[in-house]
């Protein structure tokens, strides 16, 4: 690992100069010469991997006191950025009223690594292309911009099918995220100029011509907080991979139904380890409202989510089996029993 | 290795971002530019030892330690605790996992500074004078190792696992257990050492 200085920030204020410090070299927030530590999971290990080399770490952990709250409302739930994983998924409202979130947490990474992750750390986790993880590899057009991708054509079988471009096709690895996307979730940003919320649907970028610009966020700012209005007892987070437990999802879905008397009066689906940002089906999602549920419209549904879905040379089977879990998600939800 | 090519197309470059904040006012990152602003963070120089006090088992443990190093190597290189092992030394096999402040974590990649304050509790922590804790006689008991590299973050993981509440069905204990991995995969073993060991912790 590269040499940093190391700083505690004791409040926002701080953090907020400390990591300013470095956006006059323009770089994006990725390469950022100041780096936010908060769980420490994400970026420790890339930089012992020499793919973050940050001269400067500014410690935020001291702000949990006041960005860590899980404040469950009758209108809205509202989650500090800090709040652990851990935590989060084990909180019994979050569990009874939005299981999806409770969830995509608890199925997420390891038991040691929820109890140190943040929330806030974990939507801004990085790929786990093995091409941009290992730096021998000169082309990947996310470490060295304009170098080519050599996932491309190379081993992609847990590449993404949507979202992607012809400079990247790495596949944003969270859970959590897909959980927000789907519910209309905001998140609260905290910078220079104050605060400002933003749908977090709009927080990741789809990769385009520029995969090294991932977020939203500049330089110099933090994720302080999510809302996420209303409240969604019948939600579904169910994800398919290579071991039952402890491992990226292949594929995964978030689903929220409402429903009423037998009809779906409103309906979310986002999925997860099939696309290179937290993905919302909207397009699918839209033939679930008004309808009675049936299997068919479950395929419907689940052909719409991937009607763009673009393969290649080892990731093809996504697509099938993206629709099975789409399938699978939104029956669960339909007959899941809800707890009141 | 492709480090400097790499280095250079990033477009990042360390001594031009050291240079260009030690000659601003405004951005202090220096430990001098700190004293002239009492509201910065205190930023130490990447080059110098940092003075780090690490509780350690219920004592405190001064050290002089790079920036860089983790929990984990303070723990085997500086404090001479070998209990805790390196495995992947990237959070992906659970060896090294100790509890800071009653949590379990991967201490590889935790920041020794960034645990300062906080209460460490590595493997051996655990025994009291020469009776040794009830996970760890389980893992006995039970035959829950084959070579024993994994065992330390075994059972530190063990006991964290029962007091979250996590232990009270085979999967549930599979499940909350999947962070350490065994590459000897004494896993039946370590699930049934889990369930001897779960009534008498939760009993205090």
């Amino acid at each position: 690992m590269r040499p940093f200085s190391y700083q505690r920030a004791s409040d926002p204020d701080m953090a907020v100069r400390a990591l300013s410090a470095a956006a006059a070299a323009s770089n994006p927030l990725t390469k950022a010469a100041a780096q936010p530590l908060a769980g420490g999971t994400t970026l420790i290990d890339l930089m012992k991997l020499d793919v973050m080399r940050p001269a400067a770490i500014v410690d935020i952990n001291s702000l949990a006191q006041g960005w860590s709250a899980i404040e469950p409302g009758s209108e809205a739930l509202r989650l500090g950025a800090l709040a652990k994983m851990s935590d989060v998924a084990a909180h019994a409202e979050i569990e009874r009223n939005y299981p999806v979130i409770a969830n995509s947490l608890k199925l997420a990474a390891s038991a040691q690594l929820r109890n140190m992750a943040t929330l806030a750390g974990n939507v801004m986790q990085r790929t786990r292309c093995s091409y941009f993880r290992d730096v021998s590899y000169e082309n990947c057009n996310k470490r060295n911009p304009g170098s080519g991708c050599a996932a491309m054509d190379g081993v992609n079988r847990m590449h993404a099918v949507l979202g992607t471009s012809d400079q990247c096709v790495a596949t944003y690895p969270g859970d959590f995220a897909q959980a927000l996307v789907a519910l209309d979730a905001m998140v609260e940003i905290t910078g220079k100029a104050g605060t400002r919320s933003m749908p977090f649907a709009q927080l990741h970028k789809t990769p385009g011509n520029t995969p090294d610009i991932e977020t939203m966020l500049q330089p110099g700012e933090l994720i302080s907080a999510f809302s996420v209005p209303g409240q969604w007892p019948r939600s579904v987070y169910l994800k398919a991979r290579d071991r039952q437990s402890y491992e990226f999802a292949l594929s995964s879905a978030a689903v929220a139904l409402d429903v009423q008397g037998g009809t779906i009066r409103d309906a979310r689906v986002a999925l997860g380890g099939v696309a290179t940002v937290p993905w919302r089906a909207r397009e699918a999602e839209a033939l679930l409202k008004g309808q009675k549920f049936d299997d068919g419209l479950a395929q419907r549904v689940a052909d719409a989510a991937f009607a763009d879905a673009k393969g290649r040379q080892h990731n093809g089977f996504k697509i099938a089996l993206g629709k099975r879990v789409v399938m699978r998600a939104l029956q669960q939800a339909v007959t899941m029993e809800i707890r009141s | 290795m492709s480090e400097n090519s790499s280095s250079r197309r990033s477009g990042f470059d360390r001594r031009a971002f050291v240079a260009g904040v030690a000659g601003s006012a405004l951005v202090p990152l220096t430990a001098r530019a700190v004293a002239q602003d009492a509201k910065a963070p205190a930023a130490q120089d990447p080059a110098l030892p940092v003075d780090v006090t690490l509780r350690v088992n219920g004592k405190d443990k001064r050290l002089q330690l790079d920036a860089r190093t983790t929990v984990l190597d303070a723990l085997r290189e500086h404090l001479k605790l070998t209990g805790s092992k390196k495995g992947c030394d990237h959070g992906q096999c659970g060896a090294c996992t100790v509890l800071i402040d009653d949590r379990r974590v991967v201490s590889c990649l935790t920041l020794a500074l960034a645990a300062e304050g906080q209460e460490i509790t590595t493997i051996e922590g655990l025994a009291t004078n020469d009776r040794l804790h009830p996970m760890q006689q389980a893992f006995i008991d039970n035959d829950a190792f084959q070579c024993g590299y994994c065992t330390p973050g075994q059972i530190m993981s063990a006991l964290a696992c029962v007091k979250e509440g996590h232990a009270g069905s085979d999967a549930d204990i599979r499940e909350y257990m999947s962070g350490n991995i065994c590459r000897c995969a004494a896993y039946p073993n370590i699930v049934a050492a889990v369930k001897q060991a779960a009534p008498e912790i939760m009993k205090g």
